[in-house]
């Protein structure tokens, strides 16, 4: 009798072990097509490092990427939305060049955030800074307190906008890191198009990331830390 | 008795055709692929708005894209076969019912009214 509830043991726990392995790459194909379902922790908090000396002079492909995954125009006259922009830089006395892009910093403590009158203007838990575009009225405050020029306003109606990325007229919009795109567990588009991997994106709170990890080892520079905003994009070489 | 039955024909008749003047004014909706939804189409009609703007708010502040109430996935299966969209034409999805009920809809302002794959092979 014994014997035979040995072997009904045996037999269960073989059939549960099977059974969770069945399951198992099923729920992870799942949780793929449908994006995840659990709100982003604050235990995370994405940033980049942005290494100036990879940074190609008069190359502009990070550009060019987050123009089409957010589908802008590329336009550059004051009316179009740029969300990032290759800067040239030249120390006048020593004639040393740089070129690097700035976009929204995505600050600790964000001054747009700050002045926003409606709440539109938002800090995600993972400290992405984004615009709730259903709150936004347009009154563009925080294109005033931002010190980095890192948000546009939308002056023209739009069509045939990404269904990833809605945007439109009367709202005010900035660099999301691609917020979509990391969601599903992709990197921002101008990290992953830039040719001489110059655009470093990571969890500035694991100590253990390679970002987490440059950033002990190597000298880097937030812009403008004299504001004490603690941003999270930070450049190396500056 | 008789006075009842011939009251309750009466009232049949009158529901009947109460119901059948009703589906001729009703729009005539493309509703795409159509198939099962996430809700009961009866509840949907009354309470879509709803969810949509409790998905939303998820959605945007806290990142939770778990499609089920997603305007994403109602466009999905809701866009027209025709033309991808759930805006396109007069008989579209979203814009036949509520040109029918006069309430305006401003989600497609912003948002796209085609379904992510016929867009990214637009591009």
């Amino acid at each position: 009798m014994s014997d035979i509830n040995a072997q009904r043991r045996q037999f269960l726990k073989t059939s549960a072990g099977l059974a969770a392995v069945a399951i198992a790459p099923g729920m992870l194909l799942f949780e793929a097509a449908h994006g995840k379902s659990d709100a982003v922790s604050s235990k995370v908090r994405w940033g980049m490092l942005i290494d100036t000396a990879n940074c190609t002079d008069g190359c502009s492909d990070c550009v060019a990427a987050c123009n089409r995954e957010n589908g802008l125009s590329g336009g550059t006259s004051p009316t179009d939305s740029q969300w990032m922009r290759k800067v040239e830089l030249k120390d006048m006395r020593g004639g040393r060049t740089l070129s690097l892009p700035m976009m929204c910093q995505h600050c600790e403590h964000p001054p747009c955030v700050d002045v926003c009158p409606t709440g539109a203007s938002f800090k995600r838990a993972d400290g992405i800074v984004l615009v709730d575009r259903h709150r936004c009225i347009g009154c563009r405050y925080c294109m005033m307190a931002c010190p980095y020029k890192a948000r546009s306003f939308v002056h023209e109606p739009l069509h045939d906008q990404n269904p990833d990325v809605p945007r439109g007229k009367g709202t005010v919009e900035s660099c999301t890191m691609c917020a979509q795109r990391i969601d599903r567990g992709q990197q921002p588009a101008c990290a992953e198009a830039c040719p001489n991997k110059a655009i470093l994106f990571g969890n500035l709170n694991d100590p253990d990331s390679e970002i987490a990890r440059r950033i002990r080892t190597v000298a880097s520079v937030q812009v403008r830390a004299d504001l004490g905003l603690n941003t999270a994009i930070r450049y190396q070489g500056l | 008795m008789s006075r009842l039955f011939a009251l309750l024909a009466v009232l049949f008749c009158l529901s009947a055709s109460a119901g059948a003047t009703e589906s001729l004014l009703a729009p005539k909706l493309d509703i795409g692929k159509g198939g099962q939804c996430v809700e009961d189409p009866q509840w949907m009609r009354k309470n879509h708005m709803h969810v949509l703007i409790r998905q939303r708010d998820e959605t945007v502040r806290k990142g939770m894209r778990d499609g089920k109430y997603s305007l994403k996935n109602c466009i999905e299966c809701h866009a027209s076969l025709r033309d991808n969209s759930v805006i396109g034409r007069d008989d579209s999805f979203c814009r036949g019912c509520h040109r029918y009920e006069a309430v305006k809809i401003d989600c497609f302002e912003c948002h796209s009214g085609k379904r992510k794959s016929a867009w990214v092979q637009s591009k």
